[in-house]
């Protein structure tokens, strides 16, 4: 039987719909996966075959937040992440805006020195730290883990954010300016307006990889400033199976940010191509 | 004229201190950072110096390096570091953009599509190691023996028997929805009727995707491999959560190594040493990208 046009468009829509799906379901199924478990029993969890369906229960939620006091390291991930975001935006904003507006013979020089300064591992300074923060009488407190995730982020954020400044038509501010503007003026009005986009996608990315953390954590925390992702890799050890307890910290402590991820995809976007799209 | 000009460099004069002050902060910020522990940790790599053994740090040369340089599991470490890093790099930037290209074509309910396959970059490394060690490959109960079951095959102990592997895999799951995110944006600012004419031409799906999308693309790609190569050449979290470097040192990359010179042995000297390798060869792959991809950023 030969198809007309439209019609083998409308087989090729279908099939390329049904691959789609097949395909993202299948990288999606481990977190599904993990969903489904920390509904379930202890037994049911480890089950064979596996079970698709079940009594759901919400005992390990129950019991994570008794046993390991789950609110009180989620509040130690949120003060750290916000923190350590608002603290790099404070210092970069200013920075990646001079730099943008007002390159010296440098600017591109001192900004590929940033980047290379992420390169250098973190293990290669992990005992200094951990020294300083041991004299501070600093180890396992949440200021330092801000202030490392502060000048952690700050070489990426200066990039998406020199990048998003550098696109800011320079025309609108010398029109500005001949009207009389301030610098003041010229900030409110102009620069701020048209770069919220690219505070808030260099925002959510640090937001993000903060809170994902988690050598850092590991390192200079315990019980007292742990936050989520310390707390998730203490279950590592293999202590019997209790996946299902397992599966509903892991699930509490990643549903915040995957939420917030799918609502600023477009957001986080914008700034993470680095200009790279126009 | 003159005085115009003379009042405008005046102005300009003010400006640059103002403008200095604003790039200051973050530049003394990153440098002092950068150095502090920078120049501790080649000072500790220059002396004697173990947690357990309290005493005066003496100065013992090129002792630590030598030390840290022919422990059997150096070069384990260095070769499993850059094949880690390439093998993700390489993995995630083809499957990345074959699902870019995929998710560009119209079809229904695209947009929950889009969030299911992104959805994995927001998941916490230990947490995304904890999911494949336990509910994945676990040689008893994991969801990869119940399908070899289902074959009739002998499930493998993925962590045992193929350990680094099984490491690339749980990072380029992570990560491939990132090369996603960014090829995904830019294809849709990708010139249409370009590729209407081309195909007008007669230009197969092949040749628009080399000559048209690749180059297109090269930005974008270039991005990737950059911010990727600065995540994975210190991956740490999830070989502390599932393989603990080994077995053997089948899975231990140079931050491992470091880690475990540090925090097992309590050697700070060694350790110390093994982070000035670890630096020198960030700085060497530093280097080459930045050459590479740096120029592509700045321009």
């Amino acid at each position: 039987m030969m198809l007309n046009i439209s019609q083998r468009k409308t087989v090729t829509h279908w099939a390329t719909g049904l691959f789609a799906w097949l395909v993202a379901l299948i990288l999606f199924f481990p977190i599904l996966w993990m969903i489904m478990t920390s509904f379930k029993t202890e037994l049911q969890a480890i089950s064979q075959p596996p079970l698709l369906f079940w009594e759901t229960t919400f005992d390990n939620y129950i019991l994570i937040q008794e046993r390991s006091d789950y609110l009180k390291y989620a509040f130690n991930s949120l003060y750290t992440s916000v923190g350590g975001t608002l603290l790099a935006l404070i210092i970069a904003v200013p920075s990646a805006y001079a730099m943008a507006f007002f390159p010296g013979k440098y600017t591109k020089d001192i900004l590929l020195w940033m980047l290379s300064t992420k390169m250098l591992p973190a293990v290669g300074v992990l005992i200094p730290i951990y020294m300083i923060t041991q004299m501070g009488g600093l180890l396992d407190s949440i200021y330092p883990l801000i202030l490392i995730f502060a000048l952690m982020n700050l070489p990426i954020i200066m990039w998406m954010l020199f990048t998003y400044f550098k696109e800011i038509p320079k025309e609108i501010l010398e029109a500005a300016r001949m009207d009389g503007a301030t610098t003041r003026d010229e900030l409110r009005h102009i620069v701020m307006p048209l770069s919220w986009g690219g505070i808030a996608s260099a925002g959510l990315l640090s937001l993000i990889l903060c809170w994902n953390e988690a050598f850092w954590s590991i390192q200079l925390t315990a019980s007292d400033a742990g936050t989520l992702a310390a707390l998730i890799a203490s279950y590592s050890s293999p202590e019997g199976l209790f996946w299902a307890k397992v599966s509903a910290a892991s699930t509490m402590a990643c549903a915040p940010i995957i939420v917030f991820g799918w609502f600023c995809q477009k957001q986080l976007v914008q700034g993470l191509t680095f200009g790279a799209v126009k | 004229m003159n005085s115009q000009s003379n009042i405008s460099t005046q102005v300009q004069h003010k400006w640059l201190n103002v403008v200095n002050l604003l790039k200051a902060p973050s530049i003394i910020l990153l440098l002092v950072w950068m150095i502090v522990p920078l120049s501790m940790t080649v000072y500790y790599s220059f002396v004697e110096y173990n947690l357990l053994y309290p005493g005066p740090k003496l100065f013992i040369g090129l002792e630590n390096y030598s030390y840290f340089s022919t422990d059997s599991a150096f070069f384990p470490a260095l070769f499993n570091t850059l094949v880690l890093v390439g093998s993700v790099l390489t993995i995630t930037v083809v499957l990345g953009l074959a699902l870019a290209l995929l998710v560009n074509q119209p079809f229904f309910g695209r947009g929950v599509v889009r969030v299911l396959l992104i959805s994995p970059f927001f998941i916490m490394p230990t947490v995304n190691a904890l999911i494949w060690k336990n509910m994945m490959m676990d040689p008893n109960y994991g969801i990869f023996s119940v399908i070899a079951d289902f074959f009739n095959v002998v499930p493998i102990n993925f962590l045992e028997d193929l350990p680094l592997a099984s490491i690339i895999l749980m990072v380029s799951w992570q990560w491939t929805p990132f090369a996603l995110l960014i090829f995904m944006t830019s294809l849709q600012s990708q010139d249409t009727e370009q590729k209407e004419a081309a195909q007008l031409d007669g230009a197969g799906f092949w040749s628009i995707f080399r000559f048209l999308t690749l180059p297109h693309l090269a930005r974008p790609i270039a991005i990737v491999v950059m911010i990727q190569t600065i995540f994975h050449l210190s991956l740490f979290a999830e070989i502390f959560v599932t393989t603990g470097g080994g077995p053997g040192f089948a899975s231990t990359n140079l931050a491992w190594l470091i880690y475990r010179q540090a925090f097992l042995a309590f050697d700070v000297g060694v350790a110390s040493a093994g982070g000035v390798f670890a630096i020198i060869l960030a700085n060497i792959v530093a280097f080459f990208l930045i050459r590479a991809v740096g120029k592509n950023l700045t321009e």
